[in-house]
């Protein structure tokens, strides 16, 4: 299908009722099921808004990750639950990245427990639990009571940011990872490279492939950046109307 | 905390991140909310004593992810543009790679 034109002049937000709007000329933006698109925080109100003014002749959707996780927030397409969604996050620890070893090649067996030894044991620290990690096939065995620690965590989360934590783990496939960026203990940069640890070994040894592998880099960075920034806007106290984050 | 290096670097690439997203030429991205709102908050928590010290490196974490996400879009959308932009070759030019042309029948196919 041909990509859709820039149809508007002036991108603005104003506040509504119910949260910050997005203005294209005089038409007030709306969701994919034709709700109003309004956002709790100003800050998440801007940088949609500036999604939109980058737009130059067409309207590259696939760009717009910020307005794409407020859709998905204000729609909640899969129909998902504050529980539900928090089981599924929880649910990857199961098959965590991070705790999912190689016994060979050797070298990449020793590059997964350098670099991602560290960040399961910060996790352990932080969070006071047990998690490991396994070279079977069947992954790492985690405790019942670790699991418990991490859901009543996420359960002190609004759905929005949920809706966000959610991508994040979804995109890097590992919890732990999610819970570094969203606790500020590591960049997005070093969670997309820790996430993507295999790749960038075959990468070193095979050479690099720009249309594919710079590709990938690029767009999965820009999704864990957007899944973060959209948590932690989504989660400020200062601006957020408790009315628009019921659960 | 993470290892973000110094603000004012991070500042000056969200600015120009910013610089090279403004989509409509003719409005100086000077006068963007986007651009703005982040120079507005970097003032407010310039250093003045450690107790904003946590304030100033949520701000700091928050402008790096932003950052991080302007550029990655940017990079992202110019590779796409590069290697994937150009579509599907229609059935002539794929004709046309292995020497043949495409029959030509008048009234349409049957």
């Amino acid at each position: 299908p041909p990509e859709r034109k820039r149809f508007y002049q002036n991108v603005s937000i104003s506040q509504g009722e119910g949260g910050f709007e997005i203005n294209l000329d005089h038409r007030k933006l709306k969701t994919p099921q034709a709700k109003l698109f309004t956002v709790p925080n100003e800050a998440l109100a801007i940088a949609v808004a500036t999604e939109w003014d980058s737009q130059k002749d067409t309207i590259k959707f696939y760009t717009m990750h910020l307005t794409t996780l407020c859709n998905t927030a204000l729609d909640n397409p899969t129909q998902r639950n504050k529980t539900q969604l928090i089981r599924a996050a929880v649910k990857f620890l199961e098959t965590d990245t991070v705790c999912y070893r190689v016994e060979e090649p050797a070298a990449l067996a020793e590059l997964q427990k350098n670099e991602w030894d560290p960040v399961v044991a910060w996790a352990e620290k932080r969070y006071n639990v047990a998690i490991g990690s396994s070279t079977s096939i069947l992954g790492p065995n985690i405790p019942a009571s670790t699991k418990e620690t991490f859901v009543s965590h996420l359960a002190s989360y609004n759905m929005w940011a949920l809706q966000g934590i959610e991508y994040v783990i979804t995109q890097l496939k590992s919890l732990i990872l999610s819970l570094g960026l969203i606790d500020r203990h590591i960049t997005v940069e070093k969670a997309v490279l820790l996430s993507r640890l295999e790749e960038e070994y075959q990468i070193q040894r095979w050479g690099n492939v720009e249309w594919a592998h710079d590709y990938d880099l690029c767009e999965l960075r820009a999704r864990a950046a957007a899944g973060t920034l959209f948590v932690h806007l989504c989660s400020e106290s200062l601006t957020v109307k408790h009315k628009l984050l019921q659960d | 905390m993470a290892a973000l290096g110094s603000p004012l670097r991070t500042l000056r690439g969200l600015l120009r991140e910013l610089r090279y997203a403004g989509g409509r030429a003719g409005r100086p991205y000077r006068d963007t909310p986007a651009y703005q709102h982040i120079v507005a908050a970097f003032r407010a928590h310039r250093v003045t004593s450690e107790k904003l010290c946590r304030a100033q490196q949520e701000l700091h974490f928050q402008a790096a992810t932003y950052l991080c996400l302007l550029r990655s879009v940017r990079q992202h959308a110019a590779l796409h543009q590069e290697y994937h932009g150009r579509g599907e070759r229609s059935p002539e030019e794929v004709a046309g790679l292995v020497g043949f042309r495409l029959p030509q029948q008048p009234g349409g196919k049957g």
